[in-house]
């Protein structure tokens, strides 16, 4: 017999939401990798915060935040290579612009046009997903290609809580680990499913230990600390790259924000549990720990921060001024070549268009 | 039919190594009905995969695969098991040459059997073409003897969107056929006269084909010139060859298992009326399943189209 609450899974945690480690495991992080860490922490806040406000402005469409989520970001797709490929969820976008994504891009998407999911062809992001747990098999499968092609590559599924009880994930999990494909089943363990707690979502008590069903290897760690989740995907990573197969990685984190623009959080959480994990925001222990170490100011933080809200500026103003697509397009994009009655479709609207010109 | 499909996916794992196949079944067992006999023993367990039980699972790793070069060819054991696919087969692989504007394409086959008629448990013959045909992004082929089974397959493996090729499982080994030894390809989205005749147009495609050329050959003998056309391919589809045959006959029936309403008739009913209603003599006559879900074996020779309800059907057009 098999009794779960004896099962006992240890969160992995390297530095604590004070901004303290165990020195010699600190020490195995050099200055200009935790700058880099935060540095790309803090672009993502800004740029995060930036779409939310642009968002009510009426600049850019539905967008879905993810502040409070940068350790978990950051510091997993900073383990990977650029080869690598990642299938992302709609809240992945640190993630995506880490891995390559320029920001004009996902002005694109935030915009609605047609171009908005194409990702420039040498950046290996499939197009974000909208249905729940859909890309988990898509990695899978991509994953179960490399192995076959003999290529070093290791894809990662990204998802939340809420996949985990998709049916798409659990067959994704007993396929990756019976071809033991090089994939991490990375988990964003944001603790709501748009206003869905944990609790009513899974009676695991983790959802890394749900690992071991499949026969697979899964991890527990503090997604707010970008350290321990850097060490954890690097180790997840190099074996599936080694040919040990794949893993479920759940980090443990929070949504500080809504769940997208359309969404009130007020209705389904109290202000005092946001404000326990304001407490233990990503960004902040990783500042005290550079601050103490003399490696960044208050000087530094604002010249950065402006820098970013430039960045985002110049990115959005790119995204204006290019072309934008009109109905003409949509037909280029259905099959290979177009069927005949597709092709008609197209003669029509183009028909019109031109009419419409002529007035 | 069977033979002609193995020997289809078989020449076409030869010539190209991308290729694999993966389903339930399919290795050792060769597949419930054999399609795939012999193909783990010549091209080994690096290109034919038993897979879990889990159609969205084989269908999901199916469209990874191929975004990053492979060309699989998934089987799912019946038609009717699709439903638990139909995410990734409508919203996933369907859609990804445009959710990506270009960039990925998806080229893979499901191939899948369906059809009534052969006594199975419920959910094994349902013709369930038209969730497909509504799904753009797919292309649909459903081929009606074992030499154009050959030829669309190897089309539909070479072909960059994904395609559902649908096998009337009645037909694997109703009939037999001389069918090329070389790889041939028939191009998707191009019908078959199957009968040529002048008085009625009788439109089909996959299992009811036989059935429908059969009726025709005996009306022949009672003085009614009966045309047969083969769709072969639902979507792309060969409209000008329908229009042609309705520009001559005058006279329209269409005949498909799956049920009446909503079914691809239907749209092959509507495109007809959009651009030779002057060119009919007589309304269109449909001859489908009913509107029941599939029905047990006790009955299911009458719930199918039968050359009963098709001679009526004809009898029908020609009374105007």
């Amino acid at each position: 017999m098999f009794d779960p609450d004896q099962l006992s899974v240890e969160i992995v945690q390297i530095l604590d939401e004070n901004g303290n480690g165990d020195e010699r495991q600190l020490a195995a992080f050099s200055d200009e990798w935790l700058l880099r860490a935060y540095r790309e922490m803090r672009r993502a806040r800004v740029i995060d915060e930036r779409l939310l406000r642009m968002q009510r402005q009426g600049r850019i469409g539905t967008y879905a935040p993810f502040s409070g989520q940068e350790a978990a970001q950051i510091g997993s797709a900073l383990a990977l290579h650029k080869d690598d490929w990642i299938f992302p969820s709609y809240r992945e976008v640190a993630v995506c612009l880490m891995h390559g994504m320029p920001l004009e891009q996902f002005f694109h998407y935030v915009q609605g046009r047609l171009s908005g999911k194409r990702m420039p062809d040498e950046v290996n992001i499939f197009p974000t997903q909208i249905i729940i747990a859909a890309q988990t098999l898509h990695a899978v499968g991509c994953a179960w290609a490399s192995k076959l092609k003999g290529e070093p590559h290791v894809s990662v599924a990204y998802f939340g809580d809420g996949a985990t009880s998709e049916g798409d994930f659990h067959e994704a999990m007993n396929f990756a680990a019976v071809y033991n494909v090089p994939v991490i089943f990375f988990c964003q363990n944001n603790q709501y499913a748009i206003s869905v707690p944990y609790r009513k979502q899974t009676a695991s008590r983790t959802i890394a230990q749900k690992a071991l069903a499949y026969g697979m290897k899964g991890v527990l760690v503090d997604g707010n600390d970008v350290l321990a989740v850097y060490e954890t995907m690097k180790q997840a990573v190099e074996a599936a790259r080694r040919g040990e197969g794949p893993m479920l990685i759940e980090a443990l984190t929070y949504r500080l924000g809504p769940h997208t623009t359309a969404d009130d959080p007020t209705k389904y959480r109290r202000p005092e549990e946001v404000e326990t994990w304001r407490t233990k925001d990503p960004l902040h222990r990783l500042r005290v720990l550079l601050e103490r170490r003399g490696l960044w100011t208050e000087a530094q933080e604002d010249a950065f921060v402006a820098q970013v809200n430039d960045e985002v500026t110049a990115a959005y103003e790119a995204a204006i001024a290019s072309k934008s697509g009109s109905i003409v397009d949509v037909f280029d994009y259905v099959y290979s070549e177009a069927p005949k009655l597709l092709a008609e479709q197209k003669d029509e609207v183009m028909r019109r268009k031109q009419r419409s010109g002529v007035r | 039919m069977i033979e002609a499909i193995n020997e289809a996916m078989r020449q076409e794992m030869e010539r190209d190594p991308r290729i694999i196949v993966l389903g339930e079944d399919v290795g050792e067992n060769g597949g419930v009905f054999r399609a795939t006999d012999g193909l783990l023993a010549q091209f080994g367990e690096e290109r034919v995969f038993d897979t879990p039980l889990a159609e969205s699972g084989i269908i999901g790793t199916s469209i990874g695969l191929a975004i990053n070069g492979m060309r699989p060819i998934a089987e799912i054991q019946f038609l009717g098991f699709v439903y638990q696919a139909m995410d990734q087969l409508a919203a996933q692989a369907a859609r990804i040459r445009f959710r990506s504007a270009g960039r990925f394409s998806c080229p893979i086959v499901v191939r899948s059997p369906y059809g009534g008629g052969v006594r199975t448990p419920e959910l094994h013959s349902d013709a369930l073409e038209a969730l497909f045909t509504h799904s753009p992004g797919l292309k649909v082929v459903m081929p009606s003897n074992p030499y154009d089974a050959k030829g669309l397959l190897i089309s539909a493996i070479r072909d960059e969107d994904p395609v559902l090729f649908l096998e009337p499982m009645k037909l694997y080994r109703a009939f037999r056929m001389e069918v090329l030894e070389e790889p041939y390809t028939i191009p998707l989205g191009q019908a078959r006269v199957v009968k040529e005749g002048d008085d009625v147009t009788i439109i089909s495609w996959g299992a009811t084909v036989p059935l429908a050329a059969k009726v025709a050959a005996e009306m022949e003998a009672k003085g009614v010139s009966a045309e047969v056309i083969d769709l072969r391919c639902l979507q792309p589809l060969d409209l000008d060859a329908i229009i042609a045959s309705v520009e001559k006959t005058g006279r329209v029936m269409i005949v498909h298992e799956a049920v009446k309403t909503g079914g691809f008739g239907a749209e092959v009913a509507a495109l007809i009326s959009e651009r030779a209603l002057f060119a009919l003599s007589a309304p269109i006559v449909r001859i489908a399943g009913y509107d029941t879900p599939y029905p047990v074996p006790s009955v299911e020779d009458d719930w199918l189209p039968n050359a009963e309800r098709i001679v009526e059907g004809i009898e029908t057009l020609l009374r105007y």
